[in-house]
């Protein structure tokens, strides 16, 4: 064992060495030492600790007590799935105070605030089960594309606007014939005479483009050859335009959310094209990592649990009460995976795997709030109950089958871990 | 290796080295591995966490966890956790921590000890069960509730009546009796403040969560590599899209587990034991679960051959499902959890899920 240190030495090697100290007031056991990286390595999987600073605290702790004033004061009825149930009016009322385009620069109506500020605000508003769909496609994708690739025009006419609450955007990507396999989409946009783009076909299941100020849509605009991931481009098509015409397609619910959207000889200006020709592909794919970890992957039902605590009290049972512990344990682990996924991208580093896995297990935990909970609560879900706990759990079940579909099915996500992992 | 890294680097080298297939089996028919743990202590790993004063290495409660989970992925048949607990109630109790394998007895369901007397002259008496490695600890480090104080007792192993028992993994859990055992003040101490035997009780739920947190690591390894390597129909059971959700499920609660333990023990190094409830028992109760569902798929990726006793699996598996059932399993945790949270609300709860969350050093 030549050369090998003893743990003494290890120890003394380092400039800060814990101390431990039992004598603590009130009990307490803890330990004075320097943050330092630990190494979290499973194979190659990459879980590092993030760190939040005293601003996102301090930001946390301002948007709680907004959010905890509009509650009472009725500005919203906290709600599961709230990230895709539009408030214009609440989102502008997010706007006004500051807490959208939280990344952006300020020239634009930002707040030149951090990526883990960011995740903070997210967590509080799914948390509190806000109405928040107005802005989060906006805010969360468009902008930041716009910010990336964008033209200096289309950042004046779009990010002000959305900073303020006041310009929603929908996604098209899917369509009839391509659903997990996106380069299917054949959705054409061809170079008009003169200048400009003619834009054919159609999408699906385009979350609330009926109501939204315009869509991003992700076409071909060359054919399609060997190279599948070759040949498409994204445009912003407002939703005025002539040629434009939305169909609902509802939920099981009723609900109208989804859309079919047919493009019938859209004229598109090249000011409408997103960064090149024929950079589509890479353009979607290099921010899903933010999309898939971010905490609308596991969030979207713990209103419920929240609701579900008041109505089972201090006097829950012990089947409750194991119930509860449970699923606060899952949420608390995926608090931290999250917080620790986003850590890693907000510093520029890979983590495609881990965002994935994340969202993943998220996906199950929402649908595990309801069927935990309805075994131990007198369960009688309505969405009409003017009981809370059972109108949120009614549409904890009835949303629950798209948890594990949207932004990429479990069994795609599972496919691409394997990958992550080695397996080959 | 860089100063952070370090004595892990080392301490993966030593495991590496010494804890081979002949060892654990050789420990679970019952012959210590003396080699391993001479080996341990000669690199200072055992009494890691205790101060240098005191005979330890000062090393950090991260670090000291880190060595555990160092450990448990090898399957090191040592009560290395044990000792780590010890030589933090020892210590913190201002007596001195011996050398050679410790252990804790923690008072709960498992232990009756009474202690009686006063300082000078202090007398023992009582049962355990299920306590870890009582056979190989030369010390069993026992806290006991001693009028309104907590008394901390350095017991001689020497000095008790031992009945085997052991767990799943043919780990040691043996029953302890004590009957009027007289001790010297070198071998109580009685605090008022510091460690309580729920703290102590805590630190265990811990320790077992950081083992289990290593042993799914070494699963998750496990899995991959035999997948790859395993042939069937032609192809490697990896290009199977059935064995490849089996592994990226397996890898969801193997880094479920890893994160919760991890975040675990960084609240209670930055926070201390009393602030670390929810965290330590999130985290008891999600590796728990974790341990079901990942040593299910683990074996059945690996087919029969991962049911041998030749093949290395079942040196994780078994202690994992005894791990998740020591100091606490998630129904017991669980409830603490709900008993702690319910009567705030729900408003209250994403606050305290919340709180700690991100935040590296104590506030203050």
């Amino acid at each position: 064992m030549a050369g090998i240190l003893t743990a003494r030495e290890t120890v003394r090697r380092r400039a800060t060495p814990g101390r431990l100290d039992f004598s603590a007031p009130a009990g307490r056991l803890f330990f004075t030492e320097a943050p330092r990286a630990m190494s979290m390595t499973n194979a190659s999987l990459q879980f590092p600790p993030a760190i939040l600073s005293p601003e996102a605290l301090a930001l946390r702790d301002t948007l709680r007590r907004f959010l905890d004033d509009e509650r009472r004061g009725g500005g919203f009825e906290p709600q599961c799935d709230g990230w895709i149930t539009p408030s214009f009016e609440f989102s502008r009322k997010l706007g006004q105070a500051g807490f959208l385009a939280l990344t952006w620069p300020k020239a634009y109506g930002g707040h030149a605030r951090t990526q883990m500020e960011r995740f903070v605000v997210t967590a509080e508003l799914l948390a509190s089960g806000a109405p928040v769909a107005a802005h989060w496609i906006a805010d969360r994708q468009t902008g930041p594309l716009l910010l990336r690739i964008g033209t200096e025009a289309q950042r004046q006419k779009y990010l002000p606007p959305i900073a303020r609450g006041e310009y929603s955007f929908a996604i098209g990507m899917s369509e009839p014939d391509a659903g997990s396999d996106l380069a299917s989409v054949r959705t054409l946009a061809t170079p008009r005479p003169g200048g400009g783009w003619l834009l054919n076909g159609a999408k699906i299941w385009t979350s609330n483009a009926h109501v939204y100020d315009a869509m991003v849509v992700f076409c071909r605009t060359a054919a399609r050859t060997e190279q599948r991931h070759q040949g498409f481009s994204q445009f912003i098509v407002e939703r005025n335009l002539p040629g434009v015409t939305m169909n609902p397609i509802r939920f099981l619910t009723g609900e109208h959310h989804f859309n079919e959207v047919v493009f019938d000889n859209v004229e598109l200006s090249d000011a409408q094209l997103l960064g090149r020709e024929g950079d589509g592909w890479a353009q979607i794919t290099s921010e899903l990592a933010f999309e898939r970890s971010g905490p609308e992957r596991f969030l979207s039902t713990y209103p419920l649990l929240r609701a579900a605590m008041d109505t089972l009290g201090p006097t829950a049972d012990a089947r409750a009460r194991f119930a509860v512990g449970q699923l606060v344990a899952r949420f608390w682990t995926l608090y931290n995976m999250s917080m620790r996924v986003f850590g890693r991208l907000a510093a520029g580093l890979e983590a495609d795997t881990e965002a994935v896995l994340v969202k993943e297990l998220g996906a199950r935990l929402e649908k595990e709030v309801a069927e935990t909970l309805r075994l131990v609560i007198h369960s009688a879900p309505s969405r009409q109950s003017p009981d809370r706990t059972q109108a949120l759990m009614a549409t904890a079940i009835l949303h629950s089958p798209s948890f594990s579909l949207r932004g990429g099915t479990s069994e795609i996500l599972r496919g691409i871990i394997a990958r992550g992992l080695g397996l080959r | 290796m860089n100063d952070d890294t370090i004595l892990i680097d080392t301490a993966e080298r030593l495991f590496g080295d010494l804890v081979s297939p002949t060892l654990l089996n050789a420990a679970e028919a019952g012959s210590f591995p003396h080699v391993l743990w001479s080996a341990l202590e000669d690199h200072g790993m055992t009494l890691a966490a205790v101060p240098e004063a005191e005979g330890g290495a000062g090393a950090s409660i991260q670090e000291a966890f880190d060595l555990v989970r160092v450990a448990a992925r090898h399957g090191a048949p040592i009560p290395l956790a044990e000792t780590l607990l010890a030589g933090w109630a020892l210590s913190g109790a201002g007596l001195r921590v011996p050398l050679g394998p410790l252990t804790v007895v923690v008072p709960g369901e498992q232990a009756d000890l009474t202690l009686t007397g006063a300082p000078g002259h202090w007398q023992l008496n009582g049962q355990a069960r299920r306590v870890p490695f009582a056979r190989a600890a030369g010390h069993l480090v026992a806290l006991v509730a001693h009028q309104g104080q907590t008394g901390v007792v350095c017991l001689p192993a020497a000095r008790c009546r031992l009945a085997p028992d052991d767990n799943l993994a043919g780990e040691s859990r043996d029953t302890v009796e004590v009957e009027g055992v007289s001790l010297t003040d070198t071998q109580v101490a009685l605090i008022a403040t510091g460690v309580t035997g729920e703290g102590l009780f805590r630190l265990g739920a811990l320790a077992r969560v950081v083992q289990m947190a290593g042993a799914l690591e070494r699963c998750l390894t496990l899995a991959v590599n035999y997948v790859n390597e395993r042939v069937q129909f032609g192809r490697p059971l990896a290009k199977f899209q059935a064995i490849q959700h089996h592994v990226a499920t397996l890898a969801g609660e193997v880094s479920a587990a890893t994160v919760a333990a991890d975040a675990a023990v960084r609240v209670l190094a930055a926070h201390g034991i009393a602030e670390a409830l929810l965290e330590i028992a999130c985290a008891k109760i999600r590796t728990g679960e974790a341990v079901g569902v990942a040593a299910a798929l683990v074996h059945q990726v690996h087919g029969a051959m991962g049911f041998t006793q030749e093949y290395p699996l079942h040196f994780m598996t078994r202690r994992l499902w005894s791990w998740r059932d020591e100091f606490g399993n998630e129904a017991y945790w669980a409830d603490q959890l709900a008993g702690a949270l319910l009567p705030a609300g729900g408003d209250a709860l994403w606050p305290a899920l919340t709180r700690h969350a991100g935040i590296a050093q104590r506030e203050g």
